[in-house]
């Protein structure tokens, strides 16, 4: 499948960015226990990748050509579930399993029970490396499929993740994309107090990356971003850095650092299905 | 301490490339022994690669040391050289195998094992993923190059993966043995190499089935049960012990998650005693594994010798194996005082 043959509209993957939030919102209640904010924050990229930029057939999940998708950041896995679900790689029933004895769905992924996913993961750290052997091994096999990593941004500190960029960027990686979940927080607190990740652009670009920098709850910017990335597998590898709000799209979760791990029970359910149903109001911060 | 231990020195003889053998053999102290086995890492690969396209090699800044630099010549599109870099390497390497190539990924026992266990665990273990890491120059081999260069403890902390085969090649012709049995093998590897270099034991390649241990010797009094470098130490103290009348059976338990009990159990009923000798810290190796069959067999005299649980003193390798008695004199010393006890 291409781009231009799933021709899905902007408000179509809004729709989809929405689901994303809710099902989490579902699922955590499931296991008593959820990465909302995390999940919230890379919702239109995921919605993105699997609605609109992935080549991929979810009738042949291993098709040796399709595009590869790496969650680095496993913990919002709770996020992919209901996607790889709705694109009919599984039963949508099989999610009311979520994390209960002998589920294939854990709150990190594991890509022998969880039929769709390219690789487990949640030892954060590891996914970069992962997409460069899966990008040596199509440049290697003469396959041209491409190989998507999200990473988290906290987990920059992780030192592999930078012997992986180190190395896209010596082997001139170009069929890797990074995409940088930058929501800003770790789980003790702002990145750029617990251990900063900045100047972000500057540090892949050194490490011989192209970068673009984008809005990642804008969809058309993510969709431009995409749209512009090089094809071929010899040149650059290419990180899209989205800037992005952890736990948007609930006021009460969106940049704050109590709901990296929550649970919303009773009315607070009630509540915040309604708010995400309603759609993403403008983000407001609040007045210090 | 003879004057031969001290100028032991092929750890450098194994980092020499092919090219520059002669020279760097003369700018070292000692000269290579005559016939000294060759490592035959990358040869080997090269051949199954000749007919196996998904055969892929990788190394971290080491394709001379361990040779993979004779694949790399041979198959320079499917050999990877990652650096110093040796998470990356393995992690990525998982990746490659998740698109169903077969890769084999070398460096030092200590880096490939001890720094890359959680990559070895979380991304080949775990996803079931065919990589086979082969960590070289293991146990104390390293010599003076000290602790941080030793791997004494990496059969103890990958034995207890899952998923996870673990194998020790005693010599050229077995590791030739081993990497043409791991192409198919559906789960990951480690592979567990001495300095590459290794004296022979088998003189025609053996046939290998992962859990099936290879008996080099029969004996009735005692069997000593070992694997890698001591196989061969083994074998010849077996045969200073047979001039002294005691008759000692070798098994080269090279198969270690997968341990061969049938072997084990026939060497408790059918000789006296057990010793395990091992170049690995004495806890958590080789003759933990095998207690841990014993146990469930009537009570056996039996013995593990390995490195006493502390990191080694500095030394060239073959005073190291004289002093943690792993020589040839000191496995045979350590069979006669426990035959006697």
């Amino acid at each position: 499948m291409n781009i231009a043959e799933k021709n899905v509209s902007l408000s179509v993957l809004e729709g989809r960015a929405k689901f994303i939030r809710t099902e989490t919102v579902r699922l955590s209640r499931i296991a008593g226990a959820g990465h909302y904010s995390s999940t919230f924050s890379c919702a239109e990229l995921l919605a993105s990748l699997y609605y609109e930029q992935m080549r991929i057939e979810p009738a042949q999940p291993d098709w040796e050509d399709r595009d590869r998708f790496v969650m680095s950041k496993g913990h919002a896995a709770i996020g992919l579930y209901p996607v790889l679900a709705d694109l009919g790689y599984f039963d949508a029933s099989e999610l009311d399993t979520y994390t209960r004895l002998g589920s294939n769905y854990g709150d990190h992924p594991d890509m022998k029970k969880v039929r769709g996913l390219d690789f487990s993961s949640g030892s954060l750290g590891h996914g970069l490396s992962v997409g460069v052997g899966l990008a040596l091994a199509g440049r290697m096999t003469k396959r041209d499929y491409r190989s998507y990593v999200l990473l988290g941004d906290g987990e920059l500190s992780e030192g592999q993740i930078w012997e992986a960029a180190n190395s896209a960027g010596h082997f001139g990686l170009q069929n890797l994309v990074a995409i940088v979940d930058r929501n800003g927080l770790s789980i003790d607190g702002h990145t750029e107090d617990v251990m900063s990740v900045e100047p972000l652009g500057d540090r892949f670009a050194a490490f011989g990356w192209d970068v673009q920098r984008i809005d990642g709850h804008d969809l058309a910017a993510i969709r431009a971003a995409f749209d512009s990335l090089k094809r071929g597998d010899h040149g650059k590898p290419q990180v899209i850095i989205a800037d992005t709000i952890k736990g948007r799209g609930v006021a009460r979760m969106e940049m704050s650092l109590d709901w990296h791990v929550g649970n919303l029970v009773g009315d607070d359910y009630d509540d915040v299905m309604a708010e995400l149903e309603a759609g993403l109001k403008p983000y407001e911060p609040e007045a210090l | 301490m003879t004057k031969d231990m001290q100028d032991e020195s092929e750890i450098f003889r194994g980092t020499t490339t092919g090219t520059t053998k002669l020279r760097d053999a003369k700018s070292v102290r000692g000269t290579p022994k005559a016939g000294m086995p060759a490592f035959v890492l990358g040869e080997e690969l090269a051949d199954i690669a000749d007919s196996d396209p998904r055969i892929v090699v990788a190394t971290a800044d080491l394709a001379s040391a361990n040779r993979t630099n004779d694949f790399r010549d041979r198959h320079p599109d499917r050999f990877v050289n990652f650096s110093i870099a040796e998470k990356n390497m393995i992690t990525a390497a998982a990746g490659m195998a998740s698109t169903g190539l077969i890769p084999y990924v070398a460096t030092f026992a200590s880096f490939a094992a001890i720094l890359g266990a959680e990559a070895i665990r979380t991304d080949c273990a775990y996803p079931k993923m065919k990589v086979r890491i082969v960590g070289h120059h293991s146990g104390m081999s390293m010599g003076f190059y000290g602790s941080s260069h030793h791997a004494l403890e990496d059969l103890g902390m990958l034995r207890c993966m899952a998923d996870l085969t673990v194998v020790c090649a005693t010599d050229a012709n077995h590791l030739r043995g081993i990497l043409r049995a791991s192409v198919d093998h559906p789960f990951a590897m480690y592979i567990r190499l001495g300095r590459g270099r290794d004296p022979v034991v088998y003189n025609d390649v053996p046939k290998i089935e992962f859990g099936r241990a290879l008996r080099v010797r029969e004996g009735t009094d005692l069997t000593i049960i070992t694997c890698g470098s001591q196989v061969r130490a083994s074998l010849d103290a077996a045969e200073t012990l047979a001039g002294e009348g005691i008759s000692v059976r070798v098994i080269d338990m090279f198969t270690l998650d997968q341990m061969d009990t049938a072997e084990i159990k026939a060497a408790a009923m059918e000789t006296d005693a057990i010793l395990t000798v091992e170049e690995h810290n004495i806890t958590g190796g080789l003759g933990t594994a095998v207690g841990e069959v014993l146990l469930d067999l009537p009570r056996n005299k039996f013995l593990k010798h390995g490195v006493p649980d502390n990191y080694v003193e500095v030394g060239p390798p073959a005073a190291l194996y004289a002093k943690y008695r792993l020589d040839v004199d000191g496995v045979a010393a350590v069979a006669r005082e426990f035959l006697k006890a």
